[in-house]
C-alpha cells in the first residue's frame, strides 16, 4: 500500500517527470524560469493548484460525468474545473493571506493555461486512478514540475552572464539546456 | 593604461588553465595504460582519433566565433574533453561514434554556451550521454578483458575504428551488466560462472579503477582540486552499497568494494566530479554535490535501466549545481549570517 504510493510519487517526480520526460507544462517552464524567486513562487502556486485540481477533476469524473454517461466531455469539463479551482484559490489566498497573494501575483491565474494541470487530470482517468491515487499523482507531478523549474531557474540565472553566441541567446540556449537536462533525466528510466 | 611600478618580491602563481589541463592529461596516463593492458589498443585508438576531432571542432567553433585560435587551443581543454570521453567510450568504437560524441561535447555542450568556463554541463559526460541514448548497442559493447577473450592487435584496433564494417567485434557483458541482469544466482555462483569477475570486481576493471585513483591522488597532491567532492561521492556510494548489501543473495546490489572498483567509479570521482566549471563552488556545496552523485550512481546502477550511471548522475547534479551554490554561499568574512538572526 505504502510502497504503491511511493512508487507513484517517484514515477511522477523523476521517472516520468512531466516537464523533462513527458514534455508537458513547457510554457511556464520556459516563461517563468528567468529568476529564482519567481520560479519559487510559481512552483508553490502550481503545487497547490495541481494537487487540488487533480483531486477535484477525479471527483467530477466519477460523480458527475460517469453517472450521466458524459465521459466524452471530460476535456472541457476538466478545463472548467481547473479554472474554477484556480479562481477559488486566488480568492481564498487574497482574503486569507495578502502576503502570499502578493508573492504569487500574476502566476496564480497563469496556472489555468499550464497544460501539465490538464494533462495530470486526463492521465488520472486514463490510468484508472482512484481518488487517493489521483491526489498523490497530482502532488508528485507538481513536485516534479517544481523541482525542475527551480533548478532550471538557478541555471538560467547563471546563463545570463555566459558568453553565449548571439544567435543562441535567450530562449534558444534555454531550450538547448532543457534538452540536455531531459537527456540526463532519461537515466532514471526503469527505476520503478 | 597606466603601467604600475611594482617592486619585489613578486609572488607568482604558477597555475594557469593550460597547466591544470596538462596535469589532468598526465594523471589519466596510468589509467590509460591499465585499460590498454587489459582491453587492448582500442582505448589508445579512441583517444588518438578523438583528439584530432576535438581539436578540429574547437578550431571550427573558434573560427566561427572569430576568437584567437592559438590562445584558446593552447589551453588544452579540448584535449582533456577528448581524453575523458574516449576513456569512457568502449574500446574498438567506430570512428563515427567517436566523432559524433566529440562534436556534441565540444560544439553543443561547450561552445554553444560560450566556451570553457561557461558550460553548465560537463562536455565529456554530455557527449557520453548523448551517445548512450542515441546508439545504445555500440555504447554497451565492451571488449572482453585479457585472459578471458582474444585481444585484437594494433592493426585490428585501427581497422575496428576506421573500417568498422570489416571488423568482427568480440564483446562481452561487463561485471556491472551481469550484476544487473542477475536475478536468480547467489553472488558466489555468479562469480564462479562468469570469467569476467576478478578478485573484488571485474578483471581489468579493478586495476583500471585503482590506476585512476592513483592519478587522482596525484592531482590532489598537486592541488588541482580539493578533496571534498570526490571523497563525498565515494563515501556516499560506499554507504549506499553497504546499507543495501545483504551478504551476497541474488537480490543484492553488490558489495561496497565491488561498486568502488567497478565501471567508471574512480574515473568519475577524480576526473569528472572535480571539474571546476560544472561543479559547485563552496566547500559545503561540494560535499552535497559529491554525496548526491554517489547516491544517484548507486540508485541508477542497481535499480535503473543503464548498467553504469556516472554520466547520468553527474549530468543530473550539474543541473542542480547552480541551485546548490545559491543556497551554500559562504559567509562573507566579518559579516554575520543574517538568515539565522531573523
Amino acid at each position: 500500500m505504502l510502497a504503491d504510493y511511493s512508487i507513484l510519487l517517484i514515477s511522477a517526480i523523476l521517472v516520468n517527470n512531466f516537464v523533462l520526460v513527458q514534455f508537458l507544462g513547457l510554457c511556464p517552464f520556459m516563461g517563468v524560469s528567468n529568476k529564482l524567486e519567481t520560479a519559487m513562487g510559481m512552483s508553490m502556486a502550481t503545487t497547490f493548484v495541481l494537487t487540488l485540481a487533480s483531486a477535484c477533476s477525479n471527483l467530477t469524473y466519477h460523480f458527475l460525468l460517469q453517472p450521466l454517461g458524459l465521459g466524452y466531455l471530460r476535456t472541457i469539463a476538466f478545463i472548467l474545473v481547473i479554472a474554477v479551482v484556480v479562481q477559488f484559490t486566488e480568492m481564498v489566498v487574497r482574503k486569507s493571506s495578502p502576503l502570499l497573494y502578493r508573492v504569487l501575483g500574476v502566476y496564480l491565474p497563469l496556472i489555468t493555461t499550464n497544460c501539465a494541470v490538464l494533462g495530470v487530470a486526463l492521465l488520472n482517468i486514463n490510468k484508472d486512478h482512484n481518488f487517493l491515487q489521483s491526489l498523490f499523482y497530482g502532488f508528485g507531478a507538481a513536485v516534479g514540475f517544481s523541482l525542475v523549474l527551480v533548478l532550471f531557474a538557478a541555471m538560467r540565472e547563471r546563463l545570463t552572464v555566459a558568453d553565449v553566441p548571439t544567435p543562441f541567446k535567450g530562449a534558444a540556449i534555454g531550450m538547448v539546456t532543457a534538452g540536455l537536462m531531459s537527456l540526463a533525466f532519461m537515466g532514471f528510466a526503469g527505476l520503478v | 593604461m597606466t603601467l604600475m611600478r611594482i617592486t619585489s618580491p613578486h609572488a607568482h602563481g604558477p597555475m594557469s588553465t593550460s597547466r591544470v589541463m596538462q596535469n589532468v592529461l598526465l594523471a589519466t596516463i596510468p589509467g590509460i595504460i591499465v585499460l590498454t593492458h587489459f582491453f587492448g589498443f582500442g582505448t589508445l585508438v579512441n583517444i588518438f582519433w578523438g583528439s584530432i576531432v576535438a581539436v578540429a571542432c574547437e578550431a571550427l567553433a573558434l573560427t566561427l566565433r572569430r576568437r584567437p585560435l592559438g590562445f584558446y587551443l593552447k589551453d588544452y581543454s579540448a584535449l582533456v574533453t577528448a581524453f575523458l570521453l574516449c576513456i569512457a567510450l568502449p574500446p574498438y568504437s567506430p570512428w563515427w561514434l567517436i566523432a559524433v560524441g566529440i562534436a556534441s561535447a565540444i560544439l553543443l555542450a561547450k561552445h554553444l554556451y560560450g566556451g570553457l568556463g561557461y558550460n553548465p554541463f560537463n562536455p565529456a559526460m554530455a557527449g557520453y550521454v548523448i551517445l548512450l541514448i542515441s546508439f545504445p548497442i555500440q555504447m554497451t559493447a565492451w571488449a572482453p578483458p585479457r585472459g578471458v577473450g582474444e585481444l585484437p592487435g594494433l592493426l585490428e584496433a585501427l581497422q575496428a575504428c576506421f573500417v568498422p564494417s570489416t571488423f568482427d567485434a568480440v564483446t562481452m557483458a561487463t561485471p556491472l551488466d551481469l550484476m544487473k541482469q542477475n536475478n536468480s544466482l547467489l553472488l558466489e555462483d555468479l562469480w564462479a560462472q562468469n570469467a569476467q569477475f576478478g578478485r573484488w570486481a571485474g578483471i581489468g576493471w579493478e586495476w583500471a579503477n585503482i590506476a585512476f585513483l592513483a592519478g587522482g591522488a596525484w592531482l590532489l597532491y598537486q592541488r588541482i582540486f580539493t578533496w571534498h567532492a570526490p571523497v563525498a561521492m565515494l563515501a556516499s556510494l560506499s554507504l549506499m552499497a553497504a546499507l543495501f548489501y545483504d551478504g551476497g543473495s541474488s537480490a543484492s546490489g553488490g558489495s561496497p568494494l565491488f561498486h568502488l572498483l567497478s565501471g567508471a567509479t574512480m574515473f568519475g570521482a577524480f576526473f569528472i566530479v572535480t571539474d571546476p566549471v560544472t561543479s559547485t563552488v563552496s566547500v559545503r556545496g561540494r560535499l552535497i554535490y559529491g554525496a548526491l552523485i554517489g547516491a544517484l550512481i548507486y540508485i541508477i546502477r542497481v535499480r535503473g535501466n543503464y548498467p553504469d550511471a556516472v554520466a547520468f548522475a553527474v549530468l543530473i547534479m550539474n543541473f542542480a549545481a547552480p541551485f546548490i551554490d545559491h543556497y551554500t554561499q559562504p559567509r562573507t568574512y566579518g559579516h554575520r549570517d543574517t538568515r539565522g538572526e531573523e
